[in-house]
């Protein structure tokens, strides 16, 4: 029993931490994060820009930039990623885990042909050859939807769209059948019509793989018909994380309940856009107690004691608050 | 791609034209003719002399002879050799010029790169300093004297290899021509291709690659290599030219049978046939460099092919 259910762990961030080194002190883009994935499970990271979400996978993937530090342990299938050698890693990364990154225009190399950039990692993680390379990774052009695949495949970068460059980038990712899938903010660079169709080819090609998807994002639109389960991150911790209609429904944490207050929605009537007033703290100098406080519409004198704790608040919900929202069937049972 | 190329070879013709005709009268502003000598001739054979030569006639007259057998592919008489006219005269150094201007083109491009790209790599740590510093050596000091301190040095102290002179061509009598020549370049081939490799190591596109897993060697030989070595393309189009005009000295210095040897010898002389056939034969060797420089520019960049 207990076998089972650590199998079907497939990713644990434990105390992961990453701290970058920089003249005016050290900053801490994340710290004591704990986080656990499930084979094929589907979680959302949201939070707003420079909350971290981005460098979190990044650590995990070795992609830190050279000041950056990560501590802590992240078990990919048990094993410390964060300690291995960077040989060991390059043969986890690509094949085991893989990213697709935000930026389409600029994630692929501009004078290396499509086919050159598909093939190579069947070649080095799988051992293909290189006419079986072709042929695999022609199917995955196929798959990810890109008409006429065999013409494109001898293209270069620049002589296709970005929703096109995008799926490529992902054909790219999946190639290997990765256990777990990054994306980091994939659709931001694309238009809204693309943006839907890229998130369905997400849904599509993860569940037939059984992939495990982070979807990272600062779009809390984009994560309802995505995700499983939702994590909210703010200044480098996650200070809410459900299943995601439990989070829609219920939202514990006032982060998340302003974020969700501050999606436009079409079928009402705004003057104005809602915002979080306030701006994201720097992270060298943050808040004392909780970070979010000084933003907090529900703030109170305890606040600034110390760090709230992620704490269960109902079943598979946690957050990290003095003065959670309450439930919605609670404020019913009152009423 | 061939209409570029050949759109570009168009452009040069007014460009040669200029070079040509500045030269020209450049040239004849000098003090002093081809058959000023310390013991002056009789007037005579002077006159004859400026007769067969076409001296005599109108300055502007003896630019169109000129232009006009230049048109003919026809580089004209020299005026201080009876047996050889400037073509063959080019030709006869031409071999020379070649290995000597190529080779240390070759290793300029080699130690450049290599030691570029290890910079880059080393960035800021002990390699990169100690290459970085070595390589600011040649840059540095000119050729004519680091080609008189390592004739010193090798040829005469420790006697491991030749002064001078080409002796049988062997490549013994190449190695310090070579090295002085391909010097100075491989230091700024170095310099560029390190800067020019950190930025590239920076890109999105290597962060994708090493997200693959495709291990550091390939993450650089394939992935950043190329396109990190856009600027360093374009800097060999004028590094040729300097080669070529570089060898002026180095022939002189090493006494190689070279052009650059013809060409220093027309223009003290006042061999206005040789000099401007020199000239001329340079320019049109830069303008095909630098037409090589460009289609390799568009092998490495895509997107340059297009336009």
């Amino acid at each position: 029993m207990t076998d089972t259910i650590k199998n079907d762990v497939l990713l644990e961030l434990k105390d992961y931490s990453i701290t970058f080194k920089t003249p005016d002190g050290d900053v801490k883009a994340v710290s004591g994060m704990n986080l656990t994935v499930k084979r094929g499970e589907r979680i959302a990271i949201v939070g707003e820009s420079g909350s971290g979400k981005s460098q979190t996978f990044l650590g995990l993937m070795g992609l830190l930039a050279k000041n950056g530090q990560t501590s802590g342990q992240a078990l990919l299938e048990g094993r410390d990623v964060l300690a291995l050698k960077p040989r060991e890693l390059d043969k986890v990364r690509g094949k085991d885990m893989a990213m697709v990154f935000q930026d389409p225009m600029t994630a692929l190399n501009p004078s290396l042909k499509i086919s050159r950039q598909l093939t190579e990692q069947l070649e080095i993680h799988r051992g293909f050859t290189a006419r079986a390379a072709s042929v695999e990774a022609l199917d995955m052009l196929k798959r990810v939807g890109i008409p006429d695949p065999t013409r494109r495949f001898n293209l270069y970068p620049h002589e296709l769209s970005g929703g096109m460059r995008q799926r490529i980038v992902i054909a790219m990712a999946l190639l290997t059948k990765p256990k777990l899938l990054i994306a980091d903010e994939p659709t931001t660079a694309l238009d809204v019509t693309i943006q839907a169709q890229i998130l369905d080819l997400f849904n599509d090609l993860t569940a037939e793989m059984n992939t495990a998807l982070l979807m990272i994002t600062h779009d809390l639109g984009v994560v309802a018909g995505l995700a499983d389960r939702v994590a909210v991150m703010y200044a480098g911790r996650i200070v809410e994380e459900a299943p995601v209609d439990e989070l829609y429904e219920n939202p514990a944490h006032p982060y998340t309940a302003a974020l969700h207050a501050a999606i436009p929605r079409p079928d009402q009537d705004v003057d104005e856009l809602v915002v979080i007033p306030g701006r994201p703290p720097n992270l060298q100098h943050l808040p004392k107690g909780c970070n979010f406080s000084p933003r907090c519409p529900k703030a109170e004198d305890d606040c600034i004691d110390g760090p709230p704790q992620l704490e269960t608040v109902a079943p598979q919900h946690c957050a990290a608050c003095f003065h959670p929202f309450p439930r919605l069937e609670e404020l019913l049972t009152h009423a | 791609m061939l209409s570029y190329a050949f759109r570009r070879l168009l452009s040069t013709i007014p460009v040669l034209w200029i070079a040509v005709t500045a030269c020209f009268f450049v040239l004849r502003l000098a003090p002093g003719g081809p058959f000023d000598g310390e013991r002056s001739l009789p007037p005579a054979i002077l006159q004859n002399l400026a007769a067969h030569y076409n001296l005599d006639k109108p300055l502007i007259q003896q630019y169109f002879y000129y232009v006009g057998d230049l048109l003919r592919g026809d580089l004209g008489p020299s005026f201080s050799s009876e047996d050889f006219n400037v073509a063959q005269q080019i030709m006869i150094g031409l071999p020379y010029t070649f290995t000597l201007g190529m080779t240390a083109f070759a290793l300029a491009i080699i130690i450049g790169v290599a030691v570029g790209c290890l910079g880059a790599l080393y960035q800021n740590k002990m390699p990169d300093y100690v290459l970085g510093a070595m390589i600011l050596v040649g840059v540095v000091f000119p050729n004519f004297l680091i080609a008189p301190i390592l004739q010193l040095v090798f040829g005469i102290q420790l006697a491991w290899l030749p002064v001078g002179g080409w002796g049988d061509g062997s490549l013994k009598f190449l190695v310090l021509p070579v090295v002085v020549m391909a010097l100075p370049h491989a230091g700024r081939i170095s310099r560029i291709t390190r800067g020019s490799m950190i930025e590239v190591m920076n890109q999105n596109f290597i962060r994708t690659a090493k997200a693959k897993g495709i291990g550091p060697r390939l993450t650089v030989m394939r992935h950043a290599l190329k396109p990190a070595m856009m600027p360093v393309v374009s800097y060999l189009g004028p590094a040729a030219s300097y080669l070529l005009t570089g060898s002026l000295v180095v022939e002189s210095i090493f006494g190689l049978p070279g052009i650059g040897r013809y060409f220093i010898n027309a223009a003290l002389n006042r061999d206005y046939g040789m000099v401007l056939g020199t000239v001329i034969f340079y320019m049109v060797l830069i303008v095909f460099l630098n037409l090589i420089v460009d289609i390799a520019y568009a092998w490495l960049d895509p997107k340059v092919r297009n336009r």
